[in-house]
Formats: C-alpha cells, sequence, structure tokens
C-alpha cells in the first residue's frame, strides 16, 4: 500500500509539466538572512514565473563550503570571506552586501521597560563580573528606575553563528578585557551563561526566565515582544534599537573595494553600536550565461525592489551608497 | 468437592509453609502486575503530553490547502507545504527501496545460511556500530559521495543519506525477526523436501514479515523526522520539484526551517506540518502492520 | 540456531549449482559492511588533521575554544555518557513495563493495539519537535524540580555559624553534586529526560516484538507446571526474548548517543565540565549538531575528530554490552 503511494507520487511527479525554460538558481549560507532570501525568491517568482530561486540555511561555514564546492549557485555568509576563503574558489568571488541586521540585548525584567546599558556594563555582564540587577553601575544609569534585587541570568548562543562573531567583535573592541579572555569568533566559551540553540533558542530563555539578558538579532526580539536595551554607543549616547538607529549606522559606513567591512564600533552620534551587514557570494565566472544572467536579474531587484521587505521582517534596509556599490561590483559578475 | 484437583490453597489441608509460599506468590503476581500496569500508565502521560502539544498548534492550521500549496515566504500568509510533503514520500521512498534489500537479505544471511561466520559476526558488529552514528554524519557522508560527486543537491542524495540512517534498524530487527521463527517450522519444511530457498522464501520470511515490518516502519519514522541529513543533501526548495535531481523540499527541513524564525505564521505551520508528518506515518504504520500482521 | 540443510546435487533437478540466492544475500551483507567502512574512512580522512595536531590529549583536555583553535572534548565525552546513560535508565523500565503490558492479557486487544501505535507514532515525531516540546513542558517542570533537589539534597542541613557567624550548608554525600545549584533549565537532566521519551518507542516496539515471538508453547507449558503469571514472565518468557530485548536496548542506546537536534537544543551545549544534573552540559552529537554548519578550517577536523570518538564509544559500549550478555544469559539454545 505505501508502495503504491510512493510509485504514484513519482508518477505525478514525472507528470508535472517542465517547463523548458525554467531557470533553477540554488543557494545556500546564513541562517540569519535566509527569511529575507526565502521571501525575495517567492516574490520574484510571482514577478517573473520562470526563475525559480531557493535558499536554504545551513549555516554561514557550511555556505562557504558548498560554495567553494561549487554545488550552489550563490552562498551567503554573516562573515563575508576571508582572503584565504577566497583564494580557495577558482572562479572567482564577488561578494555583495544584501541586507543587514542590528543585535539587541533582550530582557526579562518584568516592570523595567526602558534598560540603559552602557559599554562597560555589557561587557561585565557577558565576562561575568556585573551579576545583578542592581548593580551600582546600571543604577547610575537608570535614573529613576527601581532595579531588582536579581541576579542576572546570562543567556548566549549554544551553536555558532554570525550573530555570535558580531557581538563579540564589538564586544572585543569595546573592552580589552574581553577580547583577552573570550575574544571574537562564531563560537565562542563565555565565562558565564546558559547557551540556547539559535535565535530563537535565547528568546526563549530569555522569555521564560525573569532576570535573563540575551543577545539577539532586532527581528525575534521585536516578533516575540520581549524588551530591548538601549545601548551606549562610542559618543556615549543610549541609542534605542529600532530599524532608524540602525539606518544612522549603515549610512555612515565606508564601504571598501570588496565590500567588506564591519562598523565594529561606529562614531555617529545617533548611530546603534552593534549592526553588521551580510553578504551574497556570486562567482566572477558563469559557465551557464543563462543562469548568470536570471542571477545578476534577480540580485539588482533584491538590491532595490526587494529592499522594500527589509523592515518589515526586521531587517535594516541597505542605504542608497551602499546600493550604488553593489550595483557595481554586481556588474562585474559574469 | 473431591472430582477435580484443585491447585488453590485449601487453608485446612496444606502445611503452613505450603501456605505461604503461594499466598506470596499471588501476592508476588498481584504487585509485579500492579508495578507493571502503573508504570505503563506513568509512560503514557508524556507521550499524551507531545500528542497533545502537537495535535494543540497543529490543528488550526491543518486544512486541505496545505497539500496543494507551496511555502510561505517570511511575512506571507496562507500557503501550505505540498512541495515537502511530496518530497518527504519520494526521499523516504528511495531510501526504503535501497535500504530494505540491504537490510532484510543480510539478516537473511547472517541468520540463515552462516550464523557463525566471521562476516556475519562482522555485520552484526557493523549494525550496532551505525546506530550510533549521529543522523548528521549520514548527510555528511551522502554529502561527500553524492553531492560533491554529481556537483548538486539532489533527492537522491536526500534518499542515500536516508537509507543510511535506515539501515541499521532495520538490519537489526531483521535479524530478531529471523530468530523468531520457530526451527519447528524449518525443520517441518526441509522435511517435506524444500531446498534452502524455498524455507527461507515460503516459510521464515513470511513469519517474521509482521515483525519486519515493525522494525522497517520504526526506520521510516525515524527517516520521516530527521533534518540533518536532508538539510547537507537534498537542500530545500520553495517550489514544485520538476525532477529528482534538484534541492527538494521535505517536511523535515520545512520543520525546522520554519521554527527557528521569529514570524507567527510561519512558526504555527511549522506545527502543522508536524502533526502532517505524525498522521502520515501512523497510518502508514498502522496499514503496514495490519496488512502484515500474523495471523494468530 | 538455524539448521543447515547440506544440499545434494541432484542430476537433472534444478537444484544443482550454487545457491544464487546466498550469493545475493553474501554481497547484501558485505555492503552492509562496506558501507560502514566508507562512512569510517571519510571521517577519519576529514578528522585527520586535528588527530595529527591534538593527538590523544583531545580526549582529555576540556577547552573549546575555537577562535583560538584549542580544542578538547572531554566534557562531551562526559555529557554523551551521562545522558545516554540516564535516558537508558529512565527508559528501559518503562519501555520493558509497556513491552511486557503490551503482549500479556492485562486489557482487551483493541485497547492494546492503540495503546501500541500511540507509542509507535511517537517514533514519527521529528526531533525538532521534540525539542520544542522540551523547551515548552520539560524546562519548566525541571526547574520546579531542580529548585526542590537543591533545598533537598544540598542544602539539606543547616549548621549555625559559630559565633554568630554565616550558616554553613551541608547535604548528602553524592546527591548533593549531581543536584547542585543553580538549578538550570537548560540542562544534562532536560536533555536526558527528553532523550529516554525518544528512544522509548524503539525499545518498546522491538521488545513487543521479542516478547510476542517466544513460542505460545513455552508459556503454556509453563503455566502447565504451575507457575503463575508474572513467574512466568520472569523465569521463561523473558530469558527467551532477552536477546531480542538486548536488541532493542542496543538500538535505544545508539539513537540515544547519536541523537543530535533535540539535545542540541536543550541541553545548554557549555562546554565548562560540571557533575550536577542541573547544569548545562554537552554531548558529542549535540557538539557537531551545534557548530559544523557554522565551523571552517580547524574546527570542522576537530568536529569529525569528535564524531570519530563518538563511534569508538559506541563501539566500546556493544563490547562490553555483549561480554555481559554472554556472562548472563542462560542457555535457552535449542528451545526454538
Amino acid at each position: 500500500m505505501k508502495s503504491t503511494a510512493i510509485l504514484s507520487a513519482i508518477v505525478a511527479f514525472a507528470a508535472i509539466a517542465s517547463d523548458a525554460h525554467a531557470q533553477q538558481l540554488s543557494g545556500a549560507g546564513a541562517t540569519f538572512p535566509a527569511p529575507l532570501y526565502q521571501r525575495w525568491g517567492v516574490e520574484y517568482n510571482k514577478l517573473f514565473p520562470a526563475v525559480q530561486v531557493n535558499y536554504q540555511s545551513v549555516g554561514s561555514g557550511a555556505g562557504v563550503k558548498n560554495f567553494t564546492a561549487g554545488v550552489v549557485d550563490f552562498g551567503a555568509s554573516d562573515a563575508a570571506m576571508s582572503d584565504a576563503e577566497i583564494a580557495k574558489v577558482a572562479k572567482g568571488v564577488v561578494m555583495i552586501p544584501a541586507t543587514a541586521g542590528e543585535i539587541v540585548l533582550a530582557y526579562n525584567l518584568p516592570g523595567v521597560t526602558k534598560l540603559n546599558l552602557s559599554r562597560e556594563v555589557m561587557a561585565g555582564i557577558y565576562l561575568g563580573k556585573v551579576t545583578k540587577w542592581n548593580d551600582a553601575a546600571i543604577v547610575k544609569d537608570n535614573p529613576g528606575v527601581t532595579m531588582p534585587n536579581v541576579a542576572i541570568q546570562v543567556a548566549s548562543r549554544s551553536d555558532g553563528s554570525g550573530t555570535t562573531f558580531i557581538f563579540t567583535q564589538h564586544l572585543s573592541a569595546i573592552s580589552k578585557d574581553f577580547a583577552d579572555e573570550v575574544g571574537t569568533d562564531k563560537s565562542v566559551t563565555f565565562p558565564v551563561g546558559v547557551g540556547g540553540k539559535g535565535n530563537e533558542g535565547v528568546t526563549a530563555l530569555v522569555k521564560q526566565s525573569p532576570g535573563a539578558i540575551g543577545y539577539v538579532e532586532y527581528g525575534y526580539a521585536k516578533n516575540n515582544g520581549v524588551a530591548m536595551a538601549n545601548l551606549q554607543n562610542k559618543s556615549g549616547n543610549f541609542i534605542a534599537p529600532d530599524i532608524a538607529g540602525a539606518a544612522a549606522t549603515l549610512a555612515n559606513v565606508q564601504l571598501p573595494e570588496n565590500l567588506r567591512v564591519w562598523p565594529v564600533d561606529p562614531e555617529g552620534a545617533n548611530d546603534y553600536p552593534i549592526v553588521s551587514f551580510t553578504w551574497l557570494l556570486l562567482y566572477k565566472k558563469y559557465d551557464d550565461a543563462a543562469k548568470s544572467k536570471a542571477l545578476k536579474d534577480f540580485l539588482a531587484w533584491g538590491l532595490t525592489e526587494g529592499q522594500k521587505f527589509s523592515e518589515e521582517l526586521g531587517y535594516v534596509p541597505l542605504p542608497a551608497p551602499v546600493v550604488e556599490k553593489a550595483q557595481a561590483a554586481l556588474a562585474i559578475v559574469q | 468437592m473431591d472430582n477435580f484437583i484443585s491447585h488453590t490453597p485449601n487453608f485446612f489441608d496444606d502445611e503452613p509453609a505450603e501456605r505461604t509460599k503461594a499466598m506470596a506468590r499471588s501476592l508476588g503476581n498481584r504487585v509485579l502486575s500492579g508495578i507493571c500496569i502503573t508504570l505503563s500508565l506513568l509512560t503514557l502521560v508524556p507521550l499524551i503530553s507531545i500528542v497533545w502539544l502537537v495535535l494543540k498548534n497543529g490543528l488550526p492550521l491543518l486544512n486541505f490547502s496545505v497539500f496543494t500549496e507551496l511555502p510561505p515566504a517570511a511575512g506571507m500568509v496562507g500557503g501550505g507545504f505540498g512541495n515537502a510533503v511530496i518530497g518527504t514520500l519520494v526521499m523516504v521512498g528511495i531510501g526504503l527501496i535501497l535500504a530494505a534489500p540491504v537490510g532484510i537479505l543480510s539478516a537473511i544471511y547472517i541468520n540463515e545460511y552462516s550464523p557463525t561466520s566471521r562476516l556475519a559476526k562482522a555485520v552484526r558488529l557493523v549494525a550496532k556500530l551505525l546506530t550510533g552514528i549521529p543522523s548528521i554524519i549520514c548527510g555528511v557522508f551522502a554529502f561527500a559521495v553524492v553531492v560533491a560527486a554529481t556537483g548538486s543537491f539532489s533527492a537522491y542524495a536526500g534518499g542515500v543519506a536516508l537509507a543510511v540512517l535506515m539501515l541499521p534498524t532495520i538490519l537489526l530487527t531483521s535479524e530478531q525477526a529471523l530468530i523468531g521463527v520457530q526451527n519447528a517450522y524449518r525443520e517441518a519444511s526441509y522435511g517435506l523436501g524444500a531446498t534452502k530457498f524455498q524455507t527461507i522464501a515460503r516459510i521464515a520470511l513470511p513469519d517474521a514479515l509482521s515483525a519486519i515490518m515493525t522494525g522497517i516502519m520504526l526506520a521510516v519514522a525515524r527517516a520521516a523526522g530527521e533534518t540533518a541529513p536532508l538539510i547537507f543533501t537534498a537542500l530545500f526548495s520553495q517550489f514544485w520539484a520538476k525532477s529528482l535531481s534538484e534541492p527538494t523540499a521535505s517536511l523535515s527541513v520545512l520543520i525546522y526551517n520554519f521554527s527557528t524564525v521569529p514570524f507567527p505564521h510561519q512558526l504555527e505551520m511549522a506545527w502543522t506540518a508536524s502533526l502532517v508528518l505524525v498522521a502520515f506515518v501512523t497510518v502508514a504504520n498502522i496499514a503496514a502492520q495490519l496488512a502484515f500482521s500474523k495471523k494468530q | 540456531m538455524p539448521i543447515e540443510n547440506t544440499e545434494t546435487p541432484a542430476i537433472g533437478d534444478v537444484r544443482v549449482g550454487p545457491d544464487v540466492f546466498r550469493v545475493i544475500c553474501w554481497i547484501a551483507s558485505a555492503t552492509a559492511v562496506g558501507i560502514l567502512g566508507w562512512i569510517i574512512y571519510e571521517i577519519v580522512d576529514s578528522a585527520w588533521p586535528a588527530i595529527n595536531k591534538f593527538g590523544l590529549g583531545f580526549l582529555t583536555s576540556s577547552a573549546w575554544v575555537p577562535n583560538r583553535e584549542n580544542f578538547g572534548v572531554l566534557p562531551f565525552i562526559i555529557g554523551t555518557a551521562v545522558s545516554s546513560f540516564i535516558a537508558i535508565l529512565l527508559a528501559f523500565p518503562l519501555g520493558l513495563a509497556i513491552a511486557i503490558f503490551l503482549s500479556e492479557n492485562f486489557l482487551p486487544l483493541p485497547v492494546r493495539q492503540t495503546i501500541r501505535f500511540v507509542v509507535e507514532m511517537l517514533a514519527a515525531i521529528p526531533s525538532v519537535v521534540y525539542g520544542l516540546w522540551g523547551i515548552f513542558v520539560v524546562i519548566p517542570l525541571v526547574k520546579v524540580f531542580g529548585d526542590w533537589a537543591v533545598s533537598v539534597f544540598h542544602e539539606t542541613w543547616m549548621i549555625p555559624g559559630v559565633d554568630g557567624g554565616p550558616a554553613t550548608q551541608v547535604g548528602i554525600p553524592i546527591l548533593e553534586t549531581l543536584f547542585a545549584p543553580p538549578a538550570y533549565g537548560n540542562s544534562m537532566l532536560t536533555a536526558s529526560i527528553v532523550l529516554a521519551l525518544m528512544i522509548l518507542p524503539t525499545l518498546t516496539a522491538i521488545s513487543r516484538s521479542a516478547l510476542t515471538a517466544v513460542p505460545k508453547t513455552l508459556r503454556e507449558g509453563a503455566y502447565a507446571l504451575g507457575a503463575t503469571r508474572w513467574e512466568a514472565i520472569l523465569g521463561v518468557i523473558l530469558p527467551t526474548a532477552a536477546p531480542g530485548v538486548v536488541a532493542a536496548t542496543i538500538l535505544a542506546l545508539g539513537r540515544a548517543m547519536g541523537e543530535t537536534m533535540a539535545v542540541a537544543m536543550l541541553i545548554g551545549n557549555s562546554s565548562r565540565l560540571s557533575w550536577s544534573l542541573l547544569s548545562p552540559g554537552g554531548t558529542l552529537a549535540g557538539l557537531l549538531a551545534n557548530q559544523f554548519g557554522e565551523a571552517d578550517g580547524m574546527q570542522v577536523n576537530s568536529l569529525m575528530y569528535a564524531a570519530l570518538i563518538l563511534v569508538v564509544i559506541t563501539l566500546g559500549v556493544n563490547l562490553i554490552g555483549e561480554a555481559v550478555l554472554r556472562h548472563t544469559q542462560k542457555a535457552t539454545a535449542g528451545i526454538r
């Protein structure tokens, strides 16, 4: 009975009309921008039914591996690609920033609706030096708010992730102790805290434990209704975590030739301190001209029309100068 | 009263020691039965808790359109997972076509032909080792063997990864199933002049079939629900598949994708997909086992 | 033990020549062995740089610092052992009880069939869903239990301080280490409980199969000799079904040690060695699941090295299991 079901499924499969002009593009890589890329794929397919773009999140590292092995048409990575990695790709690499995200510190303190966290406090929490919510340093930055005498439950990522990479990169830049003790990587050993799997795991941890704090991408905190802290930037201002602050950061960023840059410690007065691009990885030269054209058209759409979906899904739209440079880089792809 | 031999303790006839022993035995019997029933009922509590959670979260979005529509992207409403259902059926099917013959025939070899040979011992050890291999390694292995060789993700690669996952279960349970066939049947068959092959094919296998089906359905159930092997081999697709050698959607990867994003509609879809997956496998399980049940 | 039928070639009859079917079965067996060999080869091939660099120190070091390229898996080895052990400890009695329950006639057949399919339905639940159930249902329960266990085992008695100084807390020796504060939700205990539930269907289904495969004649014989139901079960039926039950346990144990997704979501994946069940921990398989997607360079090699260690541990456990079985199994050969 099961075999007939399978058989009929395969027959149905084969019977589905195959469009001879269909162009299939597949990509794999970072988890963070996956929802946006998949939305692009579906929306673009509505406009151009012949082009089907698939994207699956496998992790930036696996994405780079797949891209290097040549089993996908394009890759995606939160950490771009290092020069060593680029050297391994025979067909050459063009990196294009496709969207950006910001990392927020979500916290669970019933009754505390606004929380300012200074740079020292944030590093201190993740170093295990600031252990209570009514620590003097926190109280100082939050006049008028009664901080409870509760232990800080630190949540971090148990899996490797670009989010951890960007977060630790920022902490290492603002705190020498952190850089020495923990350092920057997609997966680090924090001195304190419990690990949750994925942004959703950390969000769940924060939601379930009063007194918890954890770093997650903006979209997760917003959609789950979790409170987010105002972080202090280099100028000393406490910036609220919304798209406007992140957009301000990106607008001030200087993009180098290979479009790989991280605003590790932004200097603008209204810049939100933890923002990062995420990149799409393309080959410099594709063997299939039709595929290359389809991909270029799709990305041209994504860099312009596709940015309209960013805010709704919790991503930061690319500012105009970045889009221009990205389009220039796209033109290099053959 | 004197017409039948009674085994029950007769308080006025038996010696005290006999009496106590008999009472202790039947008391022990009751206690053990009680423990057994209590433990069983206790275990049912978390089982029902999970089933209840899946039902509660999955039912709201369950309707016919989930089988005919494509997955909704982030921020969209509606949609379904028809392509994922087909993908899972196809890839589990491919895995079964690869794993079942190897598993069952190996079990026949190590049980019927040469149970004590070095190959048989190796096979038994290998099957047990394979059970401990994390599912992610099955995926990585299939990636190295199929995807890297063919240059693209495909349903074939996914099927291979699932086959590796299913093989140990099918092998070990088939061996147990064949062990469970009474030798008397085999002896009778040889006595009637049958060859070894005829004995295996007409006597041993049919008798063991119901237990083999249990093993196969267990393997299928697991394979249908595993994500890691498929992410590295079949990737995923948001569209209807047109061939077996391109990235293919599957229910398990869809559930994984939708449960790790913060968008409420997709989260609900993940539960509905889980419900559909569990329902499908359960129905297939019941059907297969009823069809092949032993005629007691 | 099956009986060999030595074939006498008969001329003019179809029984001449080698048994083609036997050859086919031999090929299948060799394929099974070959596949494992291939997998091990791929794993070793990928793990080689890490084996070269870290050697056996990999197994004894507790550091897992990817950005410093310092890898050691001792906490994960211990975590794998502990979580699997607890999972089997919980699942074996429960699974066996249900298996016996389903193979005896305590309840009418339709009820038994329903319970049987409910249990087997659990095998179909994706590991991600087990993880989610763990997050929503088990973690809150474990937190409550953890707080209670800490207060009972770890802070059992309060000895008043000397001269008005602070009081010291004394607990019950071994249990206080096992249940040391702080009590987290994402902990070894949570992962073990969910693991136990995940391996339960396998254990139950195969044990039930083994129990029902016991010939009726044996059961009737036992009753005829005057045994009570449980004397028959414990004395005759279970020993006869023992190889099947052991096979079920081995399959279940293998699954417990190799489970990736659900464990990764629940165990907190801490590389800090802790003996408390209420602390986060890590398993080798969970480590793989958590880090493989984002790993590159030496980290990938180290993860493959960890996978190799897992295979070796599985081998060790199986060898121990077989030795135990050989020593304790009664001679039931010939009964069939």
